[in-house]
Formats: structure tokens, sequence, C-alpha cells
């Protein structure tokens, strides 16, 4: 866009608007954890640091964080690829149900996965459990679900569609010729997939496990239901640990933050290692010829295959799904599943008779929602300013904008808390806004990504031809660019909306008596032992999510097709 | 309909000059194109023109109205200039209708709705989409999308009408209809036409004046088609506008040889011309249809090297001298007057219509057949 | 015995029949095109030969070794058939430098290291591209890359080399380059070439002979220059180069434009082949087309474009309009000037409708 010389600046005030805020969100929060973490008093202290870290609670915690992140990452993988597979290249039948059905764990939270599966394999009460040691006639549990085995297995049921969302991407869209070439050489099935298919899925490959090996890390539902029970902690969960248990002395603020460095450190390493490898260009292997790859066929395996892929489904999908229902809506927990003892009782009181819950309900709906809102506009402008002005130190807003992305939850609500406990004045702690400020944070990226990508699409020259029209530079954002990003900008929203709806890591460290979400509230009904009412909670929070995804896409496309 | 001038316009983006010193007045109702490669500043200039740019230095005039000058702090935004402008993507808005495409000008302009739907309507008949008004631009082909971006920049009746290479993206028989429709659309409302484009076939076809630009943005040569093709101004003019075959020259023994052979070059030269063979500064150039073969082997004679069937034309390379000579020949004639030729045959060769060249860098020419 | 045998094949996509009853022979070390426009089965044809597709009924026999059989039920695998191939989009592995691309086939073959070196070095000298060695493909231009292409291909000294559209991708200066080029390989190498492509003036270009393709019917086999003066059809001779087609009237002996019998007879000499009458179409070329003041059809410069090297004139005789392209040299004709028009070479068709 051209600058006018009457009205210079304008660009320059919406820069500095925009690196305001992102400043304000997103820089100093960090600053501040890094700040306490290595200054003590205003002397760079590292001393302190290494002392926390050596301390065998912290070393465990880490260690833990780096096994279960490890033991996530391979097992995603394998799955993630061996799914991606079957899916993309061979003729297994139904592929197009099973392509959805392996993308619904992406659409639940994993706590609530967690939850599940402790009601399943709790090595005492555990449904499962007590079915194994009847039917086997054993003396103690087969599995124990709360271990380091049980926190990387639940893990990888909702971890692994990061995989195999860009395998299968990736392995769809390859240009065919690649192999065929090979194949016209003389290669067979084996050598084409060992010297040639292989090696160009390995940016996908390694782009999906790295993202696992974020989440993984950043994680802390899975972990504080199956691990902190019995001991196990990890870093997030160490540092809530940390902070409760003093009742936020600073002390346990302090440790916290430096285990928060340790974090965004780690996190910092897997995001570069993962631009490093998407920039490695000579791996462009998209076409643009719609022409599809020659589709292997199994005979012989293909039922097996198929009665496999549908077991799989059944266990780490249906089974925990169908459990949380059925558990939410016993009259107690731990008797029979017989008409008699269940009751959709619970659900009335979850939702409209005990205050906690309904106020959950309320908070996540309506904080997520402003949050939502907030952020789409927000980074709708900074967008605009990144992608179309032509100004001096946009470079900064791309920075400051791409930062959240590798901040873990945890360390934003650490970061929000340092700043926002009355630091500058204001305290926002133990109400709704400091939750806000944190989403906003947290989901910044999100939009700026979102909305770049729809503004991106407008090219130059529409906006310039508006222009010529007769149209004033406002004239032709109303008229031309804004209509055209709608889409991005309601995508931006829902991007934002259903994952902070249902979040638990980042509103865990922030909430007071008054402000809890949805994850909150069902976590603490875990902890207090109520564990009837924590699934009933959790059904109705997979209900709302799944028909809020509904509601997108009938949306998205409608507003694809009516333009 | 306004005239445009130029006077001495200069951009440069950080250390690399685009535009230099550019002057050049575009006639009222005249068609002028900015003939040259990819990245020579020509849709600089254009952009400058429209606004969408601001000189470093110099005046831009449309009609009576001094629109930028750096100078006099005078800059007048794209809005307010009254401009049609056609882009290379047609820039045709995906979410409005066709007729809602058109119309936009005139509702800025805030003109009557009745007015409005009146002229849209005669606007869209006039570009040919009668019946299309109410589709979407994805519905719409290629061509079509490029009408719509027409009649939405001469709905407003601007001064001017800027085309940014506007035919690369249609397919060779759609560019030769949209080329006649321009020129229609320019015969009936006798609008000022700025062309920008880098293919000298377009720039032949619809031009009234052409101004052929190099790589660094210098003005070789202004003026009508024919002139530009006929008498070139110096060796890349003539290397732009077609395939070109430069033939170095040398003096010995009172005759022009090509350049280290035995082959004369008969053709009356007068004494500054010798004068530049002697020195080695003249180069001759010819056009590939402009060379004759023949079984006859005279004086120029060639091998030739290959005979290619290019569509309706055979293609010939031939070795003469030093060089290799590109011939073509329509092969019906070539048929009939028997001027087919193998590989490996001798032929006699008889240039018809030879331009002189003085080049001081003869790198350029030496050898250089297009 | 040829030595490329297609024997009646026939490919069939559900309903659609791709191919259809296709007969060729293709010579040893011939170049031989497919041309047609899309969708016409020059490709699956292709694909057929390669082996990525198996033919529905038919034979296919390369030197005398059978490749597919629909009767015996016969079907070699690609890897099997030894071919050299070169894809529109080049086909270069983007994670092996140029080497290693080239070198692959040998590879595969299990030839010594020593054997694979020399084969490889050979290879990418032919193709002129020993400064690339141990170049990415993302590190070089279109251009070269379709050179691995064809020194991959040429490796393995195959008898026969399959070129699906490979130069449609590059840049028409490059594009007159490479035909050159792969013509040298074959004059080197001595393999046969079966070349697609839906670009005339390329086949005529490069082959000694070009198959005309539509709808899966083969329409033409001959070689460039014939079937550029001797179409077969209508639709070849849209297809090969600039066409007029316009609607003709027989009568009184002498044959007329459509509604213009007073601007005179396009000519008295009816051949022995005319088709029946009275409404006919006459067809021609632009460049076959004689304008002049007294000789011919009388009619009028209704639109007069400078090309450069030659002159594009629309010419109306009546209410139909021709197209000639004279020579800059030839007499000039003004705009709304009359004029006589003169068709050199023009072809007898039935009347019917154009085609699209």
């Amino acid at each position: 866009m051209i600058r006018h010389l009457k009205s210079m600046g304008i660009a320059e005030i919406l820069l500095a608007l925009s690196v305001l805020v992102l400043v304000v969100v997103v820089a100093i929060p960090v600053l501040l954890i890094l700040g306490t973490a290595f200054f003590v008093d205003g002397h760079f202290n590292i001393k302190d640091v290494v002392q926390v870290l050596s301390e065998p609670d912290t070393y465990e915690a880490l260690k833990n964080s780096l096994v279960i992140a490890a033991g996530v990452t391979v097992f995603s993988t394998i799955i993630g690829v061996f799914f991606a597979w079957l899916v993309s290249r061979t003729d297994l039948p139904f592929k197009g149900t099973m392509k959805l059905l392996f993308l619904i764990p992406f659409m639940l939270p994993s706590f609530i996965g967690a939850l599940a599966w402790k009601m399943l394999l709790s090595p005492r009460s555990g449904y499962v459990t007590k079915l194994l040691m009847s039917s086997f006639g054993l003396e103690s549990a087969p599995f124990n679900i709360y271990s380091l085995a049980g926190i990387i297995a639940v893990e990888t049921m909702y971890l692994f569609p990061f995989v195999f969302i860009q395998v299968s991407g990736a392995l769809e869209r390859m240009d065919p010729t690649l192999e065929e070439s090979a194949r016209i050489s003389g290669a067979g099935l084996f050598t084409i997939t060992r010297r040639i298919t292989l090696p160009l899925m390995m940016p996908s490959i390694g782009a999906g496990a790295l993202l696992v090996a974020l989440y993984s890390l950043a994680h802390f539902g899975v972990p504080a239901i199956l691990g902190s029970e019995v001991g196990i902690y990890n870093i997030p969960t160490k540092i809530y640990e940390r902070i409760y248990q003093s009742g936020g002395s600073f002390s346990a603020i302090r440790t916290a933050t430096i285990l928060s460095t340790i974090l965004v450190v780690s996190a910092g390493v897997i995001l570069y290692l993962q631009s490093f490898i998407l920039k490695a260009g000579r791996f462009q292997v998209i076409s643009g010829k719609s022409m599809r790859p020659v589709l292997l066929k199994l005979r012989g395996m293909k039922i097996p295959l198929l009665i496999f892929s549908i077991i799989y489904i059944a266990i780490t999908v249906l089974l925990p799904t169908v459990t949380i229902f059925m558990v939410g809506t016993l009259k107690t927990y731990g008797i029979e599943f017989t008409a008699a003892n269940m009751t959709l009782d619970n659900v009335k009181y979850i939702l409209f008779d005990w205050k906690m819950t309904r106020d959950a309900i309320w908070n996540s709906f309506y904080i997520s929602l402003a949050a939502a809102f907030v952020t789409m506009l927000v980074g709708t402008l900074i967008s605009y300013v990144i992608v179309k002005m032509k100004v001096r130190g946009k470079f900064l807003l791309e920075f400051l904008g791409v930062l959240p992305f590798s901040v873990p939850g945890t360390v934003i609500a650490l970061g929000v808390i340092l700043m926002w406990s009355g630091r500058f004045g204001v305290n926002l702690y133990n109400t709704a806004w400091i939750i806000l400020v944190a989403y906003i944070a947290r989901y910044m990226a999100f939009s700026l990504k979102s909305n770049s990508a729809a503004l991106e699409q407008v090219h130059d020259s529409l906006e310039e031809a508006a222009r010529a029209c007769g149209a004033t530079h406002w004239q032709a954002l109303k008229d031309i660019v804004i209509p055209l990003i709608k889409p991005g900008m309601v995508a931006a929203f829902f991007l934002i909306f259903l994952p902070a709806l249902r979040e638990l890591t980042t509103s865990v460290l922030l909430y007071g008596p008054k402000t809890r979400t949805i994850g909150v509230a069902i976590y603490a009904l875990n902890e207090d032992g109520e564990t009837v009412y924590a699934a009933t909670l959790a059904s109705v929070a997979l209900v709302i999510i799944v028909v809020g995804q509904l509601v997108i896409k009938r949306v998205t496309r409608s507003k694809l097709e009516g333009e | 309909m306004a005239s445009v001038r130029l006077e001495k316009v200069c951009k440069a983006y950080g250390k690399h000059a685009v535009v230099h010193d550019l002057s050049m007045t575009i006639q009222d109702g005249e068609c002028f194109t900015f003939l040259g490669p990819s990245g020579c500043g020509k849709t600089v200039v254009l952009r400058m023109i429209a606004g969408f740019e601001q000189p470093d230095s110099g005046e831009i005039w449309i009609g009576d109205t001094l629109v930028s000058s750096p100078a006099r702090g005078v800059f007048l935004p794209p809005e307010k200039r009254r401009i049609g402008i056609v882009f290379q993507d047609y820039a045709v808005w995906p979410h409005k209708t066709v007729a809602e495409n058109i119309i936009y000008p005139l509702t800025i302009q805030k003109v009557a709705r009745t007015e409005a739907a009146e002229r849209t309507s005669k606007t869209v008949a006039m570009v040919g989409l009668e019946g299309l008004g109410d589709r979407l631009p994805f519905q719409l082909s290629g061509g079509q999308q490029q009408r719509v971006a027409l009649a939405r920049a001469l709905i407003s009746r601007p001064q001017i009408m800027l085309l940014d290479e506007p035919l690369s993206n249609l397919d060779a028989n759609l560019r030769e209809e949209m080329r006649f429709e321009i020129k229609e659309l320019q015969k009936n409302t006798g609008v000022t036409i700025l062309y920008v484009t880098h293919d000298q076939e377009v720039a032949l076809a619809i031009s009234d004046r052409v101004a052929v630009m190099d790589e660094s943005g210098v003005v070789r040569q202004v003026g009508a088609p024919d002139d530009i093709y006929e008498k070139p101004a110096d060796s890349f003019v003539f290397k732009f506008m077609g395939v070109s075959n430069f033939i170095p020259l040398e003096w010995r023994s009172g005759n022009v040889f090509v350049k280290g052979s035995d082959s004369v070059l008969n053709c009356p030269l007068d004494a500054e011309q010798i004068e530049a063979v002697r020195s080695g500064t003249l180069v001759a150039g010819c056009r590939p249809h402009d060379v004759e073969l023949s079984a006859e082997v005279s004086d120029n004679s060639g091998v030739v090297r290959r005979a290619v069937y290019l569509g309706s034309i055979i293609d010939y390379r031939i070795s003469f001298g030093t060089v290799e000579i590109r011939a073509q020949k329509e092969i019906f004639e070539a048929l009939t007057k028997s001027r087919i030729f193998r590989e490996g045959e001798t032929v006699g060769l008889r240039f018809l219509d030879l331009k002189w060249f003085r080049e001081e860098d003869l790198a350029v020419a030496a050898g250089a057949a297009q | 015995m040829s030595y490329v045998e297609l024997k009646n094949v026939t490919k069939r996509f559900g309903k659609v029949t791709a191919v259809n009853d296709l007969n060729i022979d293709i010579e040893q070390g011939e170049c031989f095109s497919m041309l047609g426009p899309s969708g016409c089965g020059k490709t699956t044809t292709l694909r057929m030969v390669a082996g990525f597709e198996d033919l529905d009924e038919g034979e296919i026999s390369v030197g005398g070794r059978l490749l597919s059989s629909s009767l015996k039920k016969y079907y070699l695998p690609p890897e099997k058939r030894n071919f050299g191939m070169v894809f529109q989009a080049f086909a270069v592995w983007p994670h092996l430098n140029v080497f290693d691309n080239v070198a692959f086939p040998l590879q595969i073959r299990g030839l010594s290291r020593a054997e694979i070196a020399e084969r490889t070095r050979k290879a990418i000298l032919h193709t002129g591209l020993e400064k690339y060695e141990t170049a990415y493909p993302n590190e070089i231009s279109g251009g070269q890359k379709q050179r691995i292409a064809l020194a991959r291909a040429i490796a393995i000294n195959p008898s026969v080399m399959l070129l699906d559209e490979p130069l449609s991708n590059l840049d028409p200066k490059l594009r007159e380059e490479m035909r050159f080029e792969i013509k040298d390989l074959q004059r080197k190498f001595g393999f046969t070439i079966i070349f697609v492509t839906h670009d005339q003036s390329e086949a005529m270009a490069l082959s000694d002979r070009i198959l005309v393709m539509r709808d899966g019917v083969a329409q033409q086999i001959d070689t460039p220059l014939d079937i550029y003066t001797k179409p077969a059809n209508r639709f070849i001779f849209s297809f090969i180069g600039l066409s007029n087609f316009l609607p003709a009237t027989v009568s009184d002996g002498a044959i007329y434009v459509e509604n213009s019998e007073d601007c005179g007879p396009v000519t008295r000499d009816l051949p022995s082949n005319l088709p029946a009458g009275p409404r006919i179409t006459l067809a021609c070329r632009p460049s076959e087309i004689d304008l002049s003041r007294d000789d011919g059809v009388r009619g009028f410069i209704k639109q007069k474009t400078y090309l450069g090297d030659i002159i594009d004139y629309r010419v109306m005789i009546g209410t139909t309009e021709v197209r000639v392209q004279k020579s800059r040299r030839s007499a000039l004709f003004a705009k709304g000037e009359s004029c006589c028009v003169k068709l050199n070479r023009p072809h007898f068709y039935p009347d019917d409708m154009p085609t699209p």
C-alpha cells in the first residue's frame, strides 16, 4: 500500500500500536519469567538455578518429561506413519470413514481420555482391570495405568493424529511420477518405498513428530491425572504442585520460573528444528496435477488390516468415550452398569442445580468467546500490518507474533501471574480477566497465522483495482479486503474458541474460587474423588465440543459456498 | 480523454535505478505501448502513472493536471486520477457478481441508480458479456474475466486506460481475439491507452506507437510499429522484435566478406559504411523470412545443418561462413518453388533486406543467429 | 516385423473408452509422436507401452518380446521392461543429487561400482551436466532438471525412450534447444523414441512420423509434411496449423462461397473426389491464399493487423470472413479496400458442423 504524503504516519502508528499490543501481551510475560528465574535482587544468579535443577524431585520431573515426550513421539510416529500409509497408499476399504475416525482423537481433550482410562485400568477399581482379573484368575492388576507407561500410552492415543495428518497429506499430494520414474528405472515396490518414498516423507514425519514432542513436553492433563497421585511428575505438573503446595509463595514461583525456562528453551529448540526441516526446500514434492499415486493391493491382508484398524479405533476412541458417558450416569461410582443404577439426573444436576459446575460452564463459555473475539480482531489488524503495509520494522511483529507458539500454556500462565498480580499496579489475580489475558497470549499465534494466510490470498491488484475505480484506501478495505478475509477471520475465531473452551493446562494455574473453567472443574472433581460427577461434566464437555465442531464445519462450508 | 506527459521521471529501488530520466508524451487518443523484457521497468512506469508508486524525481502530467511531482510536493492519489486499469491477473473481485464488479466505479462516484444500471448494461453489452451479469467470477473463463476487468475500467469513462500485460494469461487463440476487441473498444470510445507488455507481437498488432525498452530501463526507440520493425534503431531493437540473424563482416581486397569466410556479401554500401566494415564495427542483420534459398550455389552459399517443420513454415539453420543463419519459408511456397532442402545440402543464399548496425561490442553480434 | 507393435489395443476406464482398437507399427530408430488434444488417449497409450496401465484388449510387443497381451493374459510390469522414460514434470528426485539420480537405474541392476560410475559419467557428459554432478535438483534450472531426466533414461542404454510431454514445462527458447538435444541423442545412441505431445509444432519439428489421435481413435499416421499438406480429415486440418473453413456451394460446375455467387467462383476446376453437394466446406490455410487486385473471388479488407514479418488480413467475401496471412513484402492492401482472393490449395470436405 502506498503512503500518502499527507497522511504519512498512519502506517507507522499502526505498526507501533501492534508492537505495543504484542509486547504487553506476549513479550513482557516471557521476559518476566526469564528475569525472575535468573535474577535475584537485580543480580544475575545462576547458582540458584543450578541448585533448583539438581534437587531430586525437580531433576526427576525433568527426566520424566523427557522420557514421556520421547516415548510418546516414538510411538505416535510409528502408529501415525503406519495408518497414514494404510489410508493413503493401499486399497483399504472405507478409507474416507477411517480417515475421519483417526482424526477424532484430535477433537477430544486428552485429559478426559486419561480420566476414562483411569476408570478402566485403575489397578484397584478399574472396570477392565476387574474384568481381566476375574476372567484370568489373576491376583493383581495386569496393568498399572498410574505409571510412565500409562501416561505414554494415553498421550500417544491422542497425539498420533499430528503425525497422521502430516504424513497422509504428504503421501496423497506427492507427485506420482516420482515413484513411476523409479519403477521404470527397474525398482520394485520395496526398493521404491525405501529409497524414494520414505526419504521424501521425512520432512512431514519430522514435522509431525516434533509437534508431538512439543505438545507432550508442555502437557498438563494426562500426567496430572495419571501421575501426580503416585508421585510421577513432569514439568508442568511439578510447577503446579509447587505453587499450590506453597500457596503461591515466592520461592515456589521462582522454582516454577526456572522450570518454565527449561520448557521454553526445549520448545524453542524443537521449533527451530522444525523450521529447519521445512526450509529444506529440496523436498518440494507436491504436484500440481491431481493424478493419484498407484495404490498397493493388499489382497489377503485387506480384511485383517481393516479389522485391526477398527479395533484400534474402538479401543482408543470408542471405549474411553463410552466409558465416560456411562460412568457419568451412574448413581455411585463402582457399581454395575444396570439400568437401575444409571440415571440422567446427574446431567441435570451438573447443568442446572450445582452452582460450581454451572458457573464453570458459563465461565468457560464467556471467557473463550471473549478471547476468541478479541484475538481474532487484534490478530486481523496485526496481520494486515505484517502482510500489507510497506513499513520498516515489520519483522519485529512477525517475531513477536510467533513467539507464543513456542511458549507452553503453563509458562504463559506463570508469566501472566507475574505481570498482572499487582506488579504494574493492576491486579487481576483470581479474576476472569487474568485467564482472558492468558488465552489471548496463548492463541494470538493461531489468529495471526490464519489471518495472514487469508490476507496473502488477497492480491494487491484487487485493492489497486478498487483504487483505480475511485475508491479511497479505506473504501477499498471495506468493500474488497474485509469481505474476502471474512472466512479467514471466522476460521480464526473457531480455531481459538473451541480449544479455549476445553483447555486445562493454562487455567489450572490461574483459576480462583469463582473462576473455574470446565477443564478445571473436571480436574477438581476428579481430585476430590467425585469420579461420577467428573465423568458427567466430562460428557457434557464432549457433547459441547462435538456440536461445536459440527457447527464450525457447517459455517465454514457455507461461507465458502455462499460467497 | 487525455494525454500523458512524463518529464525526466526517475525511480530507484535502493541502489538499483529502474527508470532513468524518462521523458515521453503520449497523445490524446493514441494506443501507446511500452515494450521490453521482464524487469525492464515498464510496469513501474505504468504504476507511477496510475499513482501506485511515486517517482523519486520528475513530473507526471495527465491532461492538464500535474499528478506527481516530488519537487513541488504534489501527489494525486490513484482514486482521483480518473484512470481505468486492467491487470495481468484480471483482479476481478471474487465475492462480487459480474454486474457488481462492473458497476462499482459508479457506486463510488455516487451515480444515480437508474443511470448506473443503464450504463452497466451498455458496458456489459459492449464487452460481449450479456446475460452473465449475475455470475460470479469463478464461474467464468479467463477470457470472460478479462472482459469484466475491461468493462469495469471503461464504465467510468476514464481519461486514460492502463493495461498491464492483460493478455499473457490467455491461450493463443483468445489472445488474438482480445487484441481485436481492445482495438475496437479504443476505436469506439477514443480513450487513450497505455499498454505494457513483453510480447512484441501484441505490441505490433495494436499500437499506434511503441517504446522499446531494454533490461536496464533505457528507451531504445519510439515509433510506429512498422518503423520499429523495418527501421530498428539498433541491434537490441532488431533482436527483440523477432527472430534475427547477425552477420559480422570484414573487408578484404575490395569486397565485403562474411568474417572469416570466403562468402562475399553482395550489396551496395556507401563510403561511411565501408569505412565501418574496415574498422570492424558494422554488422549486417537479417530476418529469417528475408533469406532466400536456392539450389543454385552462388557467391553466397552455405550448408544446411538442420531443417525443421515449425507449424506452417520450414525453419532452416544454415552455416554461412563463421555464423549460423536461420532461414524460414512458408511450407506451401517452399513446396511449389522447390525450396525444400535436407540436412547436408549446400544452398545458395540471397539476402533481401539487410539492416546495418554499428556495434562497438561485436561480441553481441558475432555468430549470434537467434 | 516392426520394432514396436501395438495390435488392436483397447483400454477402457469404466464406461469411457480411452483408446479404441489402436494399431501402430514403429520402426527401430524412428522418432514417433502421438499428437492430439487433451483426453485423446495419447498419454494412456504411452502408459500402456510403459506398463503403468494394462490393456483391456490387444497386444503390445517391443523387439519381438511380448509385453502385454489380453488374449494370453500376459503382463510384464514396468520395472522389467527396460525402457527409458522422461516425464512432463521431470520427476527428478529432490533428495538425491544429479549423480545419484542418474545412477539409480544402474544401481538397481546391481552393476559393479566402477561400471555404475563409468556409465553414469558418460550419460551426464552426453547431456552436458558435468558441472552439476554434485548439485541437487533445487539448485538448478528447469532445463537442467530435464537433462537429468534424460541422462537417467539413457544411462541404461534403452532400446526405446518414452517421452511424456517432456518439454511443455519449459520456456519457448529452451524448448527449441532441448528438441535439438533430444534429436542429437537419438542420433548418437540409436534408440527408438515414442513421444507424446499436444503441441503440433513440436510434433512436426521432431518426428519422423506422427500419429494424430482424437477421442481414443487414430486419425492419421504420416510424415509431418504429409500430415500438414494432406490431412485425412477436417479435424486434422484444423488441429495442425491455422485454417479457414468456408461454407460453399456447388452449382453450374463451379464452387462458390456461400451466399456470394456474385463475387465470382472460387474455382471451376472440380476435383474428382468432391464431396456430394450442393453444400460443402472449403478448407484452406491463411498462408496459402493470394490477394490481388483482379484475380479471384471479390471481397474487401475488413481488418488489417501488422505482425512484423507478416500482415494478417481478415477479408470478407460476402458475409464470410477469411483469414489471410501475407508477407509484408507482398502487395499491401489498406483496410476497407476491395481485393480479389485466390485459394491456392483448397481442401474439400462435406458440409457439417464446424469443428469446435
